[in-house]
């Protein structure tokens, strides 16, 4: 894997630090007027999620981390992993609850889903920003209140809970965005 | 079809640097001090350390290093020596591996020597000459903060206490987190540190501020005034944070120059930099006589910047190197 200087860091370049597989976010060069420079620079690591700010001596250098962002469709669930595919060269990745973590509750099959590899191995796991669903449980619609703004929880296929207007009823499609869980349409077939 | 024939600079702000440069002149007119010009290219470089030069060849690809100057400081020393009196120059000087916010490849650096002066005096005349530049703002008095006293306030650790364990745990205490420090890491690894995180972003707040008297280790090519602890006659200005000037009671003994660089040139072999050719003649020029004097250098791209308002020293550039 390719080493990279500070002079080199720049937003998005993923490398390892302390073992783990990190994103630089930003990268800014100091140096007192004379002396020793630094770069300080804002990292996101890839496994934790974790942001933090670590500063590096101008000069030091990084390995690069042997990560890609593959769109891959979502397969099945067995209870322990979920399981995707390469669109290309239909190869099957299995992704544990660590690496699924908040985007199994959006997904039930076929989603295309934005895998992140390490090592060839599932890192992260991002749900389609949008996914069209259908509500199992909720409370009786007041129909026709599309004004007062009132809102209720709907359980829907996969087992998430969003927040939706009083007029939705059981057995309808709703369109959420999986970045807020926001109720965003109903969907008609 | 690409955009980046443009210039970065807008036309208002390139307008704002023809004024200060025009400024810039009217001052040293005004006070008869000799406007000169010395050579950007030269068989000679500076042995710090922390600065990196970038070089050419000459004559032709195959004839020995010429180095582009970090500084116009060594020839206008020779100058000195020869007797030129007080003497300025605005240098575009170069400098490799120093790219970011705040620093840009090839920048425009005004320098300047008064004969007979000492530090303190000089490091009143630079603040008359930002207030002049700076005509408008809204500026208190200047602050001149020691070194130490800055570390007290800003960092809360005496930067002189004679062993690296409370830098370290001040560090710590201010959040930085450097990972594991370096097999070399001394004293001034762990001042650099803090002045950069913590020290520096309270400098020159609503006013300029000079710091002074920095450790004998930090003295550079300034006097190391004799006592306990040892302090460099050296400072330096910010405003808004940003460091925008170096200046020197001149180093006058030819004997203590060498020996500096020479201890220079020894801590880039222990950093794995190569060794630069001293330059022999500002050398011989300080065994001919440097009169007593002081020195200062101010970056004025980046004053032209907080002036302005502006984010990036690429706002005052009319093509960063990106795009040159």
């Amino acid at each position: 894997m390719a080493i990279y200087s500070t002079n080199e860091f720049k937003s998005g370049l993923k490398v390892m630090l302390d073992g783990d597989p990190c994103a630089i976010m930003e990268n800014e060069f100091v140096k007192p007027g004379k002396g020793q420079a630094f770069n300080r620079v804002r990292l996101r690591n890839l496994k934790t999620g974790r942001v933090w700010e670590r500063t590096f001596r101008s000069g030091e250098s990084l390995e690069g981390a042997d990560v890609v962002d593959v769109e891959m469709e979502f397969l099945y669930g067995d209870g322990e992993f979920w399981h995707f595919m390469h669109p290309e060269t239909f190869e099957q990745f299995a992704a544990d609850a660590n690496v699924i973590g908040d985007a199994a509750q959006w997904l039930k099959g076929q989603e295309k889903c934005t895998v992140t590899l390490w090592n060839n191995a599932p890192l992260l796991v991002s749900a389609p920003n949008h996914v069209v669903l259908e509500v199992v449980e909720t409370d009786p619609g007041i129909r026709g209140d599309t004004a007062t703004g009132g809102t209720k929880p709907a359980k829907l296929e996969t087992g998430a809970v969003v927040r939706v207007p009083l007029f939705i009823e059981i057995g309808e499609k709703l369109k959420v965005d999986t970045r807020t869980s926001e109720y965003l349409s109903r969907v008609r077939d | 079809m690409s955009a980046d024939w443009r210039p970065r600079a807008s036309l208002a702000t390139l307008r704002a640097r023809a004024r200060m440069l025009a400024g810039i002149r009217a001052f040293f007119a005004a006070r008869g001090v000799l406007e000169v010009e010395t050579p950007q290219l030269s068989a000679a470089a500076t042995s710090d350390p922390a600065l990196h030069s970038l070089a050419t060849r000459w004559p032709g690809p195959d004839g020995p290093p010429r180095y582009l100057h970090t500084s116009p400081e060594f020839p206008m020393k020779r100058l000195l020596a020869a007797g030129s009196g007080d003497i300025w120059q605005l240098a575009r000087v170069f400098r490799d591996g120093e790219r970011g916010r705040q620093h840009h490849p090839e920048f425009t650096l005004l320098e300047w020597y008064r004969v007979g002066w000492d530090h303190r005096r000089l490091l009143d005349e630079v603040a008359e000459l930002v207030g002049a530049l700076l005509d408008g703002q809204p500026l208190a008095a200047p602050e001149k903060l020691a070194y130490r006293d800055a570390f007290l306030r800003h960092a809360g650790v005496d930067p002189f206490a004679g062993d690296a364990e409370p830098l370290r745990r001040a560090v710590a205490a201010h959040g930085i987190d450097a990972g594991p420090p370096p097999a070399a890491a001394d004293l001034d690894y762990w001042r650099d540190l803090l002045l950069t995180h913590a020290v520096e972003p309270h400098l020159g707040r609503g006013r300029l501020t000079f710091l002074y008297d920095y450790p004998a280790s930090q003295a550079a090519l300034a006097r190391v005034r004799p006592g306990d602890p040892p302090l460099a006659e050296r400072f330096e200005l910010y405003w808004q944070g940003v460091e925008l000037a170096n200046g020197f009671r001149e180093l006058t003994d030819a004997a203590e120059q060498r020996r500096r660089c020479e201890q220079a040139n020894a801590a880039r072999r222990r950093h794995g930099l190569a060794e630069m050719p001293l330059d022999t003649r500002f050398l011989a020029a300080l065994e001919a006589g440097l009169p007593e004097s002081a020195g200062v250098a101010l970056g004025v791209d980046r004053l032209l910047m907080l002036a302005l308002g502006l984010e990036s020293i690429d706002a005052v550039l009319a093509f960063p190197v990106e795009r040159a």
